[in-house]
């Protein structure tokens, strides 16, 4: 796997960023929050040295396996996948199109790379241990990473899927948390209270990490910590915030569940092409 | 068609329909390495107690927490293992529906969902537990194979099949021992309805241990000078089109029955082939839009209509209504 430096992460993290603005303007629907908040760790597990992968062989057996619990934030899946290369970046443009294979929420059989479907909450927590579980009882080293919302951990399926987990000991599973404290009908600890996560994860044998959801540096870090755990899966409690990299999205449930128009994507990407004004973007 | 000869007799072997799933299970098991079994604190009454006990690296016990369960088996199955889910129907697919539609089916997971408890002779647990409504609320999802095995053995011929089929599956079973119809040889195949008994004035047209009760009727029946066909349409999904509009060609008139409600389920999945293909007049023996209770199988196959003297009334009914068709 090719290596990026610090800052080469950062550039891609900001193209990311710009593909799910234009994704979104584009499709005229779909979550912007989510995607745009959880682009840093995508970044780090695809290009940080974290997943092992072959986008010219996606079905290839050593791989790792990436699940996408909340499926809403999809676009930054995909935006993460072309990067890789499993695809065209020029597909991203038909997401939730008629005959697109970036369907509104992902489905496994449809686009290289997903691994998954998803989009009822829940659903990917009790997969990746499903995976994790194959992957002891064959013996090989394929690790599974479960990427989830806070506000999926409202589903009671989730904690069912995290019980299991902490009794089998599965080292093989880091499961990943946006906590970025909003969901759609308001924030998390308004909607449905879920502090004290950590005690919570704890209480259930898991290993917990917290780190800033948008250092790309801390977010490698705790996955590597998460790899010479051997008694216990590991959560990483990734804070973020959501919209990040757009000033007017930032910190907004408003945008948990809208797409931006065609002014707000011009506002939205002028500042990213920018980085925040410090740059002249060619395309202004 | 073979089968046994005891049908009709009092002393018929009795056999519960979830026993053939755990010694179809354990055949697998030694077979396919791929095969892992799950439950949800179940194992022995479901009958994959052996099974865990013989394989226990391939054996997941979820606690009481189905939804998970159907969602394990899909990731197991997504990293290569032929996953079975094993619960009561009621719970399993009735609390798992949602995981079962996208983690299942919409994913072509290769997963078998063994629905254990079905019908009304669940018994003495009541109403609860007598899952009445899970080949409804199955059939309905694309991707998903839906099989009523009738006895002890073909339960047990269903779960190797399955197990060998590659794709999603549901599959019911039975509590109570009941009458054992078919034999090791008596042929088997998913997909594929057969004729257990031929007849030209009425066909009965059903699954599952219920049946028996089918075939009591139309012995007795005989005895009256009346001829009726017995067909085991075992695969509700994908339906065997051929086999049912034989029938109704040959016998003019249809009997659906079912240890389930008339609404949705087998009875339903026949008119809908019926109704396109060579409409005959049907009358539908199953639960009639309401719940069950507590007490005897036998009890309640009667009170809810259910048992061989309701099948030989309906099947009056519908010779009546035929000669007026006519």
């Amino acid at each position: 796997m090719q290596k990026f430096s610090q800052n080469e992460l950062k550039y891609k993290a900001n193209d990311i960023r710009q593909d799910i603005i234009q994704m979104l303007l584009e499709a005229k629907s779909g979550h912007s929050a989510g995607p745009l908040g959880m682009a840093d760790v995508f970044t780090a597990l695809y290009f940080g040295g974290v997943l092992n992968y072959r986008p010219d062989q996606p079905g290839w057996p050593g791989r790792d396996r990436l699940v996408l619990s909340c499926g809403h934030i999809c676009p930054v899946l995909y935006a993460t996948l072309a990067e890789a290369g499993y695809f065209p970046k020029t597909e991203l443009m038909t997401l939730r199109k008629f005959g697109s294979r970036l369907q509104g929420h992902p489905h496994n059989l449809d686009l290289p790379g997903v691994e998954t479907t998803s989009g009822p909450l829940g659903q990917g927590s009790s997969q990746a241990v499903g995976m994790a579980l194959a992957f002891r009882m064959d013996h090989v080293k394929n690790r599974v990473y479960l990427i989830m919302s806070d506000g999926e951990q409202n589903e009671g399926q989730t904690w069912e899927a995290v019980m299991l987990a902490g009794k089998n000991k599965l080292h093989n599973l880091t499961a990943i948390m946006d906590r970025n404290n909003i969901q759609i009908d308001g924030f998390t600890e308004d909607v449905m209270p879920l502090e004290n996560l950590k005690a919570k994860y704890e209480a259930f044998n898991w290993h917990v990490l917290e780190v800033n959801g948008n250092n790309i540096d801390e977010i490698i870090d705790a996955c590597l910590e998460a790899q010479s755990i051997y008694e216990k899966p590991t959560l990483i409690l990734a804070h973020t915030i959501p919209g990040m990299g757009v000033d007017f999205m930032e910190n907004d449930f408003k945008w948990h569940g809208n797409p931006p128009n065609k002014e707000q994507a011009v506002l939205a990407l002028n500042e990213l092409r920018t980085l925040r004004g410090q740059i002249t973007s060619e395309h202004q | 068609m073979e089968l046994n000869p005891k049908i009709g007799q009092p002393d018929i072997e009795q056999v519960a329909t979830r026993k053939g799933y755990g010694e179809g299970l354990l055949e697998l098991g030694l077979a396919d390495q791929k095969a892992v079994v799950l439950t949800a604190d179940l194992a022995e009454s479901t009958q994959v107690l052996e099974f865990a006990q013989k394989y226990p690296e391939r054996f997941v016990e979820c606690g009481v927490a189905e939804q998970n369960m159907m969602g394990v088996a899909a990731g197991l199955a997504l990293a290569g293992k032929t996953a079975f889910v094993s619960s009561y129907a009621t719970f399993s697919p009735g609390r798992s529906w949602d995981q079962l539609r996208v983690s299942v089916c919409y994913s072509q997971a290769n997963v078998k969902v063994a629905g254990a408890h079905t019908g009304i002779s669940v018994g003495p647990d009541g109403a609860t537990h007598q899952a009445l409504e899970d080949v409804a609320i199955t059939r309905v999802l694309p991707n998903l194979v839906v099989e009523v095995p009738c006895d002890y053995l073909e339960a047990k011929k269903t779960t190797v099949a399955l197990g060998k089929m590659k794709g999603p599956a549901y599959f019911r079973l039975g509590r109570a021992a009941t009458a054992v119809m078919t034999t090791a040889q008596t042929p088997f195949e998913l997909g594929k309805a057969y004729v257990m008994r031929e007849g030209k004035d009425a066909a009965i047209i059903g699954s599952g241990p219920i049946l028996y009760q089918a075939l009591l009727a139309a012995i007795e029946l005989e005895k009256q000078g009346i001829s009726v066909m017995v067909v085991n349409n075992h695969t509700i999904k994908p339906i065997d089109v051929k086999t049912i509009v034989e029938a109704a060609k040959l016998c003019g008139a249809v009997v659906t029955v079912e240890e389930h409600q008339v609404m949705a389920g087998c009875g339903s999945a026949v008119c809908e082939v019926l109704a396109q293909n060579f409409p005959v007049p049907v009358e539908m023996v199953g639960m009639q839009n309401t719940f069950g209770e507590s007490g005897q199988p036998d009890e309640l196959l009667k009170k809810y209509q259910m048992d061989k003297d309701a099948i030989m009334d309906a099947i009056k009914r519908l010779i009546k209504r035929k000669r007026q068709v006519i």
